[in-house]
C-alpha cells in the first residue's frame, strides 16, 4: 500500500518533532526510526528530509548542531525545542481530531 | 567486507555525486556535507545488510532522491540563496537586455529630476548658500526619496494605489518640515532635519520589498541594500570630490572662478543624484560589493571590539569619570549606532545555518563592551540632566540612546543563547528584522511632535 503523497507530506512534521522528542538525532537516524515505526509503510524519499529540517530550525521549532559522530566524520544533529514541543502538542491535537472524526463516521458505516 | 579507502571505486562514485550536488546553487556547502553523511550511512547500512558496493551505491542515490527534485525543494525552502542566480542566469541576461536599457534610462532620469529638485527652492529666492541653508537641511531628505521611491515602485511593478499610499508619508514630512515656525538658530530645527530622512527610509523601504513588509526575506535584503548603498555613495563622494578639486583648480589656472559653478551646482546636485545611481548601482551589481561588506564587517569588528576594551580598562584604572560635555551623549549615540550596524551587518552576511564560530564570540564581546560603555555614559548623563533639566537634543538623544541600548541588550541575550546552542542564528535575525520600524517610528515622532512640544526652540 502506497500512501498519498499529500498525506506524507502533512505527516512528515509532526512525525519528525516526535521523533527528536525521543532525544537528539540526525538525518539518517531519523529516516530509520520512520521506517521501522511504520514497519516500512511510510516511504520518505530520503533527501527531502533536510530541506524540512532546515524549514523547521529557521521556524525555531528545532535547533542543530554538528558535532563528530562515531565515525569520526561530522554530523548535523537536531533538538527539539520548547517552542518544537508545543507545535508537537497542537499538532498532535490536530490530527486527534482528524482521526476520531474518521474513526467515528467509519465505525458507523460497519455497525449499519 | 573491505573498509573503502580513499582511491576504492566507491569513493570516486561519492566524490562524483557530491560533485553534481556542489553544482546545484541551492545547495551550499553544509547541506552537501550533510547529505554526503547521510549517504555514507545508508551505504555503510547496506553494505553490512550484504549489498556489494556499486549495487548499495546505486540503491542508496535512488533513495536519496532526484537531484533536480531534490534542488527545487532547497530552493524552495533557502530562496534566499536564489537572488544572485535570478540576476546573472545566461536565460535572464538575453531577455533582459531591454529591460536593462529601460532600466537605466529610468534611473537617469529619476537622478536628473533629484539634482534638478533641489535646484527648485532657488527659483523662489531661497538661496542654497546664503541665510537659507536651514531650509534645505530640512528638506534635504524630500529632494530625493521621493525618486528612490518612485524607482523602486517603479521596478517592483507596484500598483499605482500602492505608490499613491507611500507618497503619504513624504507629504506628510513635507507639510511638517515647513510649516513650523521654528525660531531662528533652533534646536528642534536640526533634529527635525536630522530625523526626518530616518522616518522617510522606512517608507522608501516599503518600496523596496514591493509592499511586502513581512514576506520572506525582503526586510534583511533591505537592510543589506542601505549599507551597501553606504558603500556606494562614499565612493562615489570621493571620486565627486576629487573631480570638484580638478574643477576648481584647472578653471583657477586659466583665472577664472569656477566655485560657483562647484558649490551652487556640482555638490549639491551630485550628492542627490549619487543616491539614486548608487541605488540603481547596488540593485545592477549585487555580487559585487556582496563580497565587500561582510570583510568590512569582519575587519572593523575586532577593531573596535579592542578599542572599546581599551577604554573601558584605561577607565577602571585610572578611575577617571566620563567628562559631560555637550556632544558627549550624542557621540555615544553614534557608537551605539554603529556597533548596531556592524551587528545588523554582520547578521545580514551570515548564513543563518553555520554553527557558531569565534567570530561569533566576537560579536558577542562588541555588543557586551559597547553596553557597558554606554552605560557607565548614562550614569553620567543623567546626572547631568537632573541638574540642568530637559532640552530637544537631550531627550531626543536620550530616546535614541534607550532605543539603541534595548536592540542591543535583545542582540546580547540572544547571541549568547546562540553560542550556548540554546537557540538559533534565525532568533537573532528575526529580533533585528522586527526592530527596523523602530527607529523610523521613534525618528517621525521627534519630527511630529518636538518642534511644538518643546516652543520651537
Amino acid at each position: 500500500m502506497d500512501l498519498g503523497k499529500d498525506l506524507v507530506a502533512a505527516s512528515a512534521t509532526p512525525l519528525v518533532l516526535a521523533i527528536l522528542g525521543e532525544g537528539d538525532s540526525y538525518g539518517y537516524a531519523i529516516i530509520k526510526r520512520v521506517t521501522e515505526l511504520s514497519g516500512g509503510r511510510l516511504q520518505w524519499t530520503d533527501g527531502m528530509l533536510y530541506p524540512l529540517l532546515h524549514r523547521l530550525e529557521r521556524q525555531g521549532l528545532v535547533t542543530a548542531k554538528w558535532s563528530a559522530s562515531e565515525s569520526g566524520r561530522r554530523r548535523k544533529y537536531y533538538r527539539v525545542t520548547r517552542e518544537g514541543r508545543a507545535q508537537l502538542a497542537a499538532q498532535r491535537q490536530q490530527w486527534q481530531v482528524v482521526a476520531n472524526t474518521l474513526r467515528s463516521i467509519w465505525m458507523k458505516a460497519c455497525t449499519a | 567486507m573491505t573498509i573503502p579507502t580513499e582511491h576504492s571505486p566507491i569513493e570516486e562514485q561519492i566524490a562524483q555525486w557530491r560533485a553534481y550536488l556542489r553544482r546545484r546553487r541551492a545547495i551550499h556547502g553544509p547541506d552537501v556535507e550533510e547529505l554526503e553523511g547521510h549517504l555514507r550511512d545508508q551505504l555503510m547500512a547496506l553494505t553490512e545488510a550484504g549489498l556489494a558496493g556499486d549495487e548499495a551505491f546505486l540503491v542508496a542515490v535512488k533513495r536519496m532522491g532526484s537531484l533536480d527534485a531534490l534542488s527545487r525543494e532547497f530552493a524552495r525552502e533557502h530562496s534566499e540563496r536564489l537572488w544572485k542566480q535570478l540576476v546573472t542566469t545566461p536565460e535572464a541576461a538575453e531577455e533582459s537586455e531591454k529591460t536593462i536599457r529601460t532600466e537605466a534610462l529610468v534611473v537617469l532620469c529619476l537622478a536628473v529630476a533629484a539634482a534638478l529638485a533641489i535646484k527648485v527652492p532657488a527659483l523662489f529666492g531661497l538661496q542654497l548658500g546664503g541665510g537659507d541653508g536651514p531650509f534645505y537641511a530640512r528638506n534635504a531628505s524630500l529632494f530625493v526619496l521621493p525618486q528612490l521611491m518612485v524607482y523602486f515602485a517603479w521596478k517592483r511593478g507596484m500598483d499605482v494605489v500602492g505608490g499613491l499610499w507611500l507618497a503619504l508619508p513624504f507629504g506628510a514630512g513635507a507639510v511638517l518640515a515647513n510649516v513650523f515656525p521654528f525660531l531662528p538658530g533652533s534646536h528642534a530645527e536640526v533634529l527635525t532635519a536630522m530625523h526626518l530622512p530616518i522616518a522617510l527610509w522606512l517608507a522608501v523601504g516599503f518600496a523596496y520589498v514591493g509592499g511586502r513588509w513581512f514576506a520572506g526575506g525582503g526586510r534583511m535584503h533591505f537592510v543589506r541594500f542601505s549599507g551597501e548603498l553606504v558603500i556606494y555613495y562614499v565612493l562615489i563622494a570621493l571620486g565627486g570630490g576629487v573631480l570638484t578639486g580638478f574643477t576648481v583648480m584647472m578653471f583657477r589656472a586659466i583665472e577664472m572662478d569656477a566655485r560657483w559653478l562647484a558649490e551652487g551646482w556640482l555638490i549639491p546636485c551630485g550628492a542627490m543624484g549619487a543616491v539614486i545611481v548608487g541605488s540603481w548601482l547596488v540593485e545592477a551589481k549585487q555580487s559585487v560589493i556582496e563580497n565587500m561588506a561582510p570583510v568590512l564587517t569582519k575587519l572593523f569588528t575586532p577593531l573596535f571590539t579592542v578599542m572599546l576594551l581599551a577604554f573601558l580598562a584605561t577607565m577602571a584604572w585610572t578611575g577617571s569619570p566620563i567628562n559631560v560635555e555637550r556632544e558627549v551623549l550624542i557621540g555615544f549615540d553614534l557608537l551605539l549606532v554603529l556597533v548596531v550596524g556592524l551587528v545588523l551587518y554582520a547578521a545580514s552576511a551570515r548564513d543563518p545555518e553555520r554553527p557558531p564560530d569565534f567570530f561569533d564570540g566576537l560579536q558577542l564581546l562588541l555588543v557586551v563592551s559597547a553596553l557597558v560603555v554606554d552605560a557607565v555614559a548614562l550614569a553620567a548623563i543623567a546626572s547631568r540632566i537632573s541638574e540642568f533639566g530637559f532640552t530637544p537634543n537631550r531627550v531626543a538623544a536620550l530616546g535614541e540612546n534607550l532605543i539603541l541600548l534595548v536592540n542591543l541588550a535583545g542582540s546580547a541575550w540572544l547571541y549568547a543563547r546562540f553560542l550556548r546552542d540554546r537557540s538559533s542564528f534565525a532568533a537573532l535575525e528575526r529580533w533585528q528584522i522586527a526592530y527596523l520600524p523602530v527607529y523610523s517610528v521613534w525618528a517621525a515622532f521627534v519630527v511630529v511632535v518636538f518642534p511644538p512640544a518643546f516652543g520651537y526652540r
